[in-house]
């Protein structure tokens, strides 16, 4: 059985849950001894510093020695050497292979290829699993469940693949959807279509103000980038009309919390650091538990062993 | 037509396969391997068609194809008509329809996907039969079949 992680998309809602039980094992004590002995290597084709000392951290915390590279200019794919030659000669080395690549489809075909399991870290504008499973991991820890919420996706809802992950993987949960982009960002068809074809809800949203903000239970910010847009103009119109402010907060709901999946610009003022309803960086935290939870499982290590586990360090 | 039956033999075992448009009669050659037979293969080019105005034809002897070898077909020509023929007779006649999955035929159009930055063979499943749309087993993306390119 193949037990690489490619996509969360495939998950069922009881594989998802399953996941997050395993990682409120890891949050409740993250420094074990559980895969001491097995090698785990971190391929980065493409530059990810926060991703990858998520990773590496994760297998640290649980004893796993780390192999790999960061830098893809020091690899024998500047030499002209396939992916899979790469994949093939590192499967001798480890036990899994954590790998980002620049190119889209990267991770499933390394998972076609490669004897051992392959968890993709991101690849191009393609999926970014681990992203999204702390995400979900996050929204359960503060809503205390995942089913039935509004969740309003706000910025660049067009090549932000965090949101388009994020939208697939709740299609069990029953959530509303609120789409808040400019329309050079708008959510794509195809995501709208996936939404109709699975009977997620969604509504659009031109206006941005603490009226509207005081339906959400999440809101989750992404970065606006100057390079997206065809007509700088444009850009210099909207920038400012996506930016959280605190005075927005106002009419918030108490169980409300602000997730971004970071790093931030300047979408989310500073001042709101501090307010209760911001929660980026719990959830940048909450990367290691949701990720030490994604290795054990594609190594095959069930729930019931990590609860059982002897290994912990106290 | 009379010249044309002089110009074309008879199959006495084999598939003929017609209604080819012209510009497709190279694509249709090379995704059956045509150039790979070892039998007799006629092909006629530049016939004249009630329906199509021009058409072309093969006619390849001693050979029966898999569905699945002639629903890839389906990719550069929908509407070819196909007649199996034994002992002069025809026995029977198929269309091609477009398969559920299709492997290796068509290249993807995202230059950032994988499949074109490596030796490897592309994959697509068909989404929408009626509207011709595939979507690539790598990058996910979505593309309309009437605007791919073979491999």
């Amino acid at each position: 059985m193949n037990r690489s992680l490619v996509t969360l998309a495939e998950h069922s809602r009881e594989k998802i849950e399953y996941l997050i039980r395993m990682a409120q094992e890891f949050e409740r004590q993250p420094n074990r001894l559980l895969l001491q002995g097995r090698v785990v290597a971190t391929l980065f084709f493409e530059p990810s510093t926060r991703t990858r000392l998520s990773f590496e951290t994760a297998a640290n915390r649980l004893g796993a020695r780390v192999i790999g590279f960061a830098d893809p200019k020091v690899t024998s794919g500047t030499k002209g050497e396939t992916l899979k030659d790469t994949i093939m000669m590192v499967s001798n080395y480890a036990d899994i292979i954590v790998m980002r690549h620049y190119l889209e489809g990267a991770a499933r075909y390394a998972s076609e290829v490669a004897p051992v399991p392959i968890i993709n870290a991101g690849d191009g504008a393609n999926q970014h699993p681990s992203q999204t499973m702390l995400d979900l991991y996050t929204i359960y820890q503060t809503q205390g469940t995942l089913d039935n919420l509004d969740i309003y996706l706000v910025g660049d809802l067009k090549y932000g693949r965090t949101v388009h992950s994020l939208l697939m993987a709740m299609r069990h949960f029953n959530p509303t959807f609120h789409f808040i982009a400019p329309d050079e960002l708008a959510m794509p068809e195809t995501y709208k279509t996936y939404c109709r074809m699975h009977g997620i809800r969604y509504e659009e949203h031109k206006e941005f103000d603490a009226d509207l903000i005081a339906g959400a239970d999440i809101l989750y910010m992404t970065r606006v980038q100057k390079e997206r847009f065809s007509d700088l103009m444009e850009y210099e119109r909207v920038k400012d009309r996506y930016l959280l402010k605190l005075d927005m907060l106002s009419k918030a709901k108490t169980n409300m919390r602000i997730l971004h999946p970071l790093p931030r610009v300047n979408e989310i003022e500073y001042a709101i650091d501090d307010d209760p309803h911001a929660y980026y960086f719990q959830q940048a935290r909450n990367g290691l538990f949701a990720r030490q939870a994604l290795i054990c499982d594609a190594l095959g290590i069930t729930l019931e062993q990590v609860k059982n586990d002897k290994t912990i360090i106290p | 037509m009379k010249r044309e039956q002089l110009i074309v033999s008879a199959l006495d075992h084999g598939t003929v396969i017609d209604h080819i448009p012209c510009e497709r009669l190279f694509e249709v050659i090379n995704l059956l391997h045509l150039d790979q037979m070892t039998s007799k293969v006629t092909i006629g080019f530049n016939l004249k068609s009630s329906k199509m105005g021009t058409k072309s034809i093969i006619k390849i002897a001693d050979k029966f194809f898999t569905d699945e070898e002639l629903n890839q077909l389906s990719v550069v020509a929908p509407n070819v008509s196909l007649s199996i023929i034994r002992d002069y007779e025809v026995v029977e006649k198929k269309q091609v329809c477009l398969p559920d999955e299709l492997y290796g035929i068509i290249r993807c159009n995202n230059p950032k996907c994988i499949t074109n930055n490596e030796p490897m063979r592309t994959l697509f499943h068909i989404t929408d039969k009626e509207a011709g749309i595939v979507r690539c087993h790598y990058c996910n993306h979505e593309q309309d079949i009437k605007k791919v390119t073979l491999t």
